[in-house]
C-alpha cells in the first residue's frame, strides 16, 4: 500500500463547501446587512464612549432635570439632569460585555460537549436531557435571582449562570448537526484514513457545524441583551451609579408619570439591538437553509435539463374509447420551486372503462401515484396539472368547481392509499370516521349513518363489525386497517376505485385476502378500478388491461395477456424478467441495472436507454413515441421491430 | 389515565426534591454568603457570627436540608428575615396574584395564537407575514419596556387602564379585571407569536398526513377536514407550545410584576433578591416548581385526552 506523502487530507472526498455559499447568500439580505452594520456601530461607538459622548454621563446638573430632547440634551435629561445620549454611549459598554460572556460561556459548555456526544454517540442525550427536564421545571430567571440574592450585584455571576441554563439548547442543535456531518462520505473517508478523531473533529467537522453554532450564538446573544437589561432594570445588576440601558428604563419608569419621553431613547435602543442579534440569527438560519436545499440538489440531478419541450402527441394514437369511464389525455403534471418547473409526469394517456380494472405498473419513482393524485385532484401544492385532460364519467375534471369535486370524489371515484394505518384519523374511531363519510355522501340520522356504517365494515369481510367501529387506526392490523379504508371509499357506492398499492404494506398472506375482497367487490358491483402496482402478481391476478409507466411517461399499453406473452418494450421486459413469481424453475432471475433517472434529470431521447440492452446511438437522438405495435396496443421504442420481431403495422 | 396521572405524580416527586436540594447546594457553593449579604457591608464579623447562628447557618448542610425538608413537608418553610413573617404566608397571600396573572396570559395567548395560526394556515401570504412581525416584535420588546409603553398610551396619555396596582377579585371582579388588563397584553405578546407560528406549522404538515388524503377523496370538504381532524391533531404539539407559553410567563411576572407593581410572587422575588432574603428565595423556587408541575401535569392529561395512542400507554 502506497502511503500518501503529507497531507492524506488532500486526496479524500471534499467537504462540501457550503458555509463559503451561506456567507455569500446572508450578504444579499438586506435585513442581516442593516443588523451587522448597526452592531459594529453600536462596538465601535461603545468603545469610544469616551472620546464622543457630549457630557459627563455621571454629570449632574438639577437645573435642568427631565428636559426632553434639546439643543444641548439631544435625547434629553433624567430625573437627576444628566444627558441621556452620553448615558446610552457607556450604558453600551456593560451590556456589550455581558451579552459576550454570556455567548462566550454558553459555547464554551455546549460545542464542545454537543461535538463529543454526536461525534461519539451513543451518550450525553439521555444525561443532558435529564439535566434540562431538571433545569426546566423552575423558570430560569428564578434560579439567577437566587444566586444573585446570595451574590448580590454580580452581574458577571448572572450572565454565568443564564448561559449556563443556556447551553443544553446549544449542545442540541451542535450534536445533531454533528450527527449529520460524521454520516458524510469524508467524514468516513478521513476515518478510513487513520486520522486521529480529535483532528477529524477539528478540521472537518467542527468547520462544517460552524453556520448553525453561529446562528445559536447570535439568538442567544438576543436573550442574553433580554435577559441583561431585564436584571439591570430591576436594580439587581449594577451599581446603581453605573449607567446601564435596562437601569435607565427603570430609573424612567418611576418619573413615567410627569415625563413619558423619558423611557423612549434607553428602550427603543434596547429593543433595536436585540432586534439586530435576533434578524441577524434569523437570515443566517435562512440563508444557510437556501445554501442546504441548492447543495443538495446539485448532488441529486447535477444541472437541470433544460425545460422539455412538451411533446404534442398529434402522431400518438388516440386511446380513448367511446363510453369510458376514466379518459386520461396527454396529461402532464409540474413540480413548481424556486428552480423553475420540473415536469414529473409527462403527456399520459389512458382510460378505463365501466367495470374494468386497469393496471398502472412501473418502479417507484415513475409518477404512478401523481397520476392517481392528479386525477382525484389532490395533489401536494408544489406540484400542478401542467397540460392536458382528464374526463371523469364525462365531466372534464379541471374545469369542475372545487364544491363539484367535492361531490364527485367518493361518489364518482374513490381511492384507497398504500398506508393502511396512516390514512385513518388516529384520534377518532373507525366508526365515527365512516359515518361522517356515509352522512357526507347520503345525509340521515347519525343512527342511520352508524348502520350503514356497521353495513360497510361487514361488506369488506371485517368479523366484528361492532367492536371494530369503536376502534382507534392503532388498535387495528395492517389488514384491517386497508379494510376499513376500503369501507371509507366504498361508502358512496363509488363508479371507479383508485387503489395506491393497496398490498404493499401488507404481509403475503393478508395481500391475498385484499386482492380477493377487491375481486369479489369488482364482481359484485360492477366497480372498475385503477390499481397501482409495482408487482406483475397483483396485475396478473385482478386486471384486464395494463399501463406500463417509466419516467413520467406512458412506454407501454396492452391488455393483461398480450402483455404476459409477449412484452413489446424492453422495460416491461426487464420488469417481468426480474419478478420472481414469474420466473421459470431453474432459470436465472435477472435484475435490470440502475435506477429510475429523477424528476429534471431525464433524457430528450429515450429515458429507458441508459438502463437498456438494446441502446444504440439513435435512441438519445429525440423524443420517442408512443406507437401502435399489434393490434389495440402501444410500445413507446424506436427498435421495437429489431428487437422483438415485426410487430409495427 | 389514572395510572398515566399516578405515575406522573410519582415521577414529580423525585423531581421536587432535586430542585430543592439542587437550590440548596447552589446557595452553599456559592462563593457569597447568606448571612454576610444579609447583614451588609457594614457589620462586624460577631455580628455575622450571631446571625450566621440564628439562621442555623452553623449547622451542617445536610442537617439544614433535611430540616427543611421536614419543615417543608409540615407546610413550614421558615421566617422571612425581612419580613418577620412565615415565609408561607407571605406567599399564600400573593399567590391568587401571580396566578391571576399568568393563567390569564396563557389564556389569552392560546386564544389569540391558535386563532392567528389558523388564519396563517389558511391564508400563508399576510398573514403568515403578520405573524413573522408580531413574534420579531415580540422577541425585540422587553416587557419592562412594553409595559412602560402601554402605561404611557393607555393609562396616562388617554387614561383607560389603572397604570399600577392590583385589585382582588372578591373586592371588585370589574376592577380586577382592569387591573390585569395591561399586565396581561404585556405578557402575553411573545406567547402569542410563538404558539400562533407552532399553530400554523403544525396544521401545514397534519395537512399532509394521509389520512387527510383519505378524507378528502371520500368528499369530506377542506372545510370539514380542517376544524374536525386537522386541528385536533395538531393541536397536540401547540399543547406542548402552550405549556412552555406558561412557564415562560411564570418567569416573566418577576419583570412585569415589578413594572406594573402587582403583589405577586414574582415581584416578590425581587424584593427578596434586593434585601438578600434566602428563605423567600427558597420559598419561592418551591412554588414556582410545584406550579410547573402541575401545569405539565395537566398538559399530559389534555394530551392523553386527544391523543387515544397516550391513553392505551
Amino acid at each position: 500500500m502506497t502511503r500518501l506523502a503529507t497531507d492524506p487530507v488532500a486526496s479524500l472526498p471534499q467537504a462540501p463547501s457550503a458555509q463559503r455559499g451561506a456567507l455569500g447568500t446572508l450578504l444579499r439580505r438586506p435585513a442581516a446587512i442593516v443588523a451587522i452594520a448597526y452592531l459594529a456601530i453600536l462596538v465601535v461607538v461603545s468603545v469610544a464612549a469616551p472620546l464622543i459622548a457630549p457630557a459627563d454621563p455621571l454629570g449632574l446638573d438639577l437645573a435642568r432635570v427631565l428636559s426632553g430632547p434639546t439643543q444641548n440634551n439631544l435625547l434629553g435629561t433624567d430625573s437627576l439632569g444628566r444627558d441621556v445620549l452620553s448615558r446610552i454611549l457607556y450604558g453600551g459598554r456593560r451590556s456589550l460585555i455581558s451579552v459576550v460572556e454570556g455567548v462566550v460561556v454558553v459555547l464554551a459548555i455546549g460545542v464542545p460537549l454537543g461535538l463529543a456526544a454526536g461525534y461519539f454517540r451513543g451518550w450525553g442525550d439521555s444525561v443532558i436531557s435529564r439535566i434540562s427536564d431538571v433545569l426546566l421545571a423552575v423558570p430560569g430567571i428564578i434560579l439567577v435571582l437566587v444566586i444573585l440574592a446570595v451574590v448580590p450585584r454580580n452581574e458577571d455571576v448572572a450572565m454565568v449562570a443564564f448561559a449556563v441554563l443556556g447551553a443544553p439548547s446549544v449542545f442540541r442543535v451542535v450534536r445533531g448537526a454533528t450527527l449529520r456531518v460524521r454520516e458524510e462520505l469524508y467524514i468516513a473517508a478521513a476515518r478510513v484514513s487513520g486520522l486521529s478523531h480529535p483532528r477529524i473533529v477539528m478540521r472537518h467537522v467542527l468547520p462544517r457545524i460552524t453556520g448553525p453554532v453561529v446562528v445559536q450564538a447570535s439568538l442567544f446573544a438576543a436573550y442574553a441583551l433580554l435577559f441583561e437589561t431585564g436584571i439591570a432594570y430591576l436594580g439587581l445588576a449594577a451599581d446603581p451609579s453605573t449607567p446601564t440601558w435596562g437601569g435607565m428604563v427603570g430609573e424612567a419608569s418611576t418619573v413615567i408619570q410627569q415625563q413619558q419621553w423619558l423611557v423612549i431613547p434607553s428602550g427603543v435602543t434596547i429593543a433595536v439591538t436585540i432586534l439586530a442579534f435576533g434578524l441577524l440569527g434569523d437570515s443566517l438560519r435562512d440563508a444557510l437553509a437556501v445554501d442546504e436545499r441548492i447543495a443538495s440538489s446539485a448532488a441529486r440531478g447535477g444541472k437541470r435539463a433544460p425545460a422539455p419541450v412538451v411533446v404534442e402527441n398529434a402522431s400518438e394514437p388516440a386511446s380513448s374509447r367511446e363510453g369510458a369511464l376514466l379518459d386520461v389525455r396527454n396529461m402532464s403534471v409540474s413540480v413548481l420551486s424556486e428552480d423553475g418547473v420540473t415536469p414529473v409526469v409527462e403527456g399520459v394517456s389512458f382510460d378505463v372503462m365501466p367495470g374494468e380494472t386497469v393496471g398502472l405498473i412501473g418502479e417507484s419513482g415513475c409518477g404512478k401515484s401523481v397520476t392517481a393524485y392528479a386525477i382525484l385532484r389532490l395533489l401536494p401544492p408544489e406540484l400542478v396539472l401542467a397540460s392536458g385532460q382528464v374526463f371523469l364519467d364525462g365531466t372534464d375534471i379541471a374545469a369542475a368547481s372545487d364544491r363539484d369535486f367535492d361531490r364527485l370524489r367518493g361518489r364518482t371515484l374513490a381511492y384507497v392509499s398504500q398506508e393502511p394505518q396512516p390514512s385513518l384519523d388516529p384520534t377518532f374511531t373507525v366508526g365515527s370516521q365512516l359515518s361522517e363519510v356515509v352522512r357526507n355522501h347520503e345525509g340521515g340520522t347519525r343512527r342511520e349513518a352508524k348502520q350503514r356504517a356497521l353495513e360497510l365494515l361487514e361488506l369488506v369481510e371485517l368479523p366484528g363489525a361492532q367492536q371494530v367501529a369503536r376502534a382507534r387506526a392503532h388498535e387495528l392490523s395492517g389488514g384491517m386497517a386497508q379494510r376499513v379504508a376500503i369501507a371509507i371509499a366504498l361508502a358512496g357506492r363509488p363508479k371507479l376505485l383508485i387503489a395506491d398499492e393497496p398490498t404493499t404494506a401488507l404481509d403475503v398472506t393478508i395481500q391475498a385476502e385484499i386482492l380477493a375482497l377487491l375481486r369479489r367487490l369488482k364482481a359484485e358491483t360492477g366497480l372498475a378500478m385503477l390499481l397501482i402496482t409495482h408487482n406483475w402478481g397483483v396485475v396478473a391476478d385482478t386486471c384486464d388491461r395494463t399501463v406500463v409507466m417509466y419516467a413520467g411517461q406512458v412506454v407501454e399499453r396492452a391488455d393483461v395477456q398480450d402483455l404476459f406473452d409477449r412484452p413489446l418494450h424492453p422495460y416491461t421486459r426487464g420488469l417481468l424478467e426480474s419478478e420472481p413469481a414469474l420466473a421459470e424453475p431453474g432459470a436465472l432471475l435477472t435484475a435490470m441495472p440502475g435506477s429510475v433517472p429523477a424528476p429534471g434529470s431525464w433524457s430528450s431521447g429515450c429515458r429507458f436507454a441508459a438502463r437498456c440492452p438494446f441502446a444504440v446511438a439513435e435512441c438519445s437522438d429525440g423524443a420517442v413515441p408512443l406507437a401502435p405495435v399489434g393490434t389495440g396496443r402501444q410500445s413507446r421504442c424506436l427498435r421495437v421491430d429489431e428487437i422483438f420481431g415485426a410487430v409495427t403495422a | 389515565m389514572l395510572r398515566l396521572l399516578t405515575q406522573r405524580v410519582l415521577l414529580a416527586i423525585p423531581l421536587l426534591f432535586v430542585v430543592c436540594a439542587g437550590t440548596f447546594l447552589l446557595i452553599e457553593l456559592l462563593p457569597g454568603d447568606a448571612a454576610q449579604a444579609l447583614a451588609g457591608q457594614t457589620s462586624s464579623d460577631e455580628q455575622i457570627q450571631q446571625l450566621r447562628e440564628s439562621l442555623g447557618l452553623d449547622q451542617p448542610l445536610l442537617t439544614r436540608l433535611w430540616e427543611w425538608i421536614d419543615g417543608a413537608l409540615h407546610g413550614d418553610l421558615g421566617l422571612s428575615q425581612t419580613y418577620g413573617l412565615p415565609v408561607t404566608e407571605i406567599m399564600n397571600s400573593r399567590l391568587s396574584v401571580t396566578l391571576s396573572l399568568v393563567v390569564g396570559t396563557t389564556l389569552v395567548a392560546a386564544v389569540l395564537g391558535v386563532a392567528l395560526g389558523i388564519a396563517g394556515a389558511l391564508h400563508v401570504g399576510p398573514v403568515g407575514r403578520f405573524v413573522d412581525g408580531l413574534s420579531l416584535a415580540g422577541l425585540a420588546f422587553p416587557s419592562f419596556f412594553l409595559g412602560l409603553l402601554l402605561v404611557s398610551w393607555l393609562a396616562i396619555s388617554i387614561p383607560v387602564f389603572p397604570a399600577t396596582g392590583y385589585v382582588p377579585f372578591s373586592t371588585s371582579p370589574t376592577e380586577w379585571f382592569r387591573s390585569l388588563v395591561l399586565p396581561v397584553v404585556t405578557l402575553a405578546l411573545p406567547g402569542v407569536a410563538v404558539i400562533a407560528k407552532q399553530t400554523r406549522d403544525s396544521i401545514l404538515e397534519t395537512m399532509t398526513r394521509p389520512f387527510v388524503r383519505t378524507l378528502r377523496a371520500s368528499g369530506v370538504t377542506r372545510r370539514s377536514i380542517l376544524y374536525k381532524h386537522v386541528l385536533r391533531n395538531a393541536s397536540i404539539s401547540v399543547l406542548t407550545v402552550v405549556g412552555l407559553v406558561f412557564v415562560g410567563a411564570l418567569g416573566g411576572t418577576v419583570i412585569v410584576e415589578s413594572v406594573f407593581a402587582l403583589p405577586g410572587l414574582g415581584g416578590l422575588a425581587v424584593e427578596a433578591t434586593l434585601k438578600n432574603d434566602v428563605p423567600i428565595m427558597q420559598g419561592v423556587v418551591l412554588y414556582f416548581t410545584v406550579i410547573v408541575i402541575i401545569v405539565n401535569l395537566l398538559v399530559d392529561v389534555a394530551y392523553a385526552a386527544l391523543d387515544p395512542r397516550i391513553r392505551a400507554s
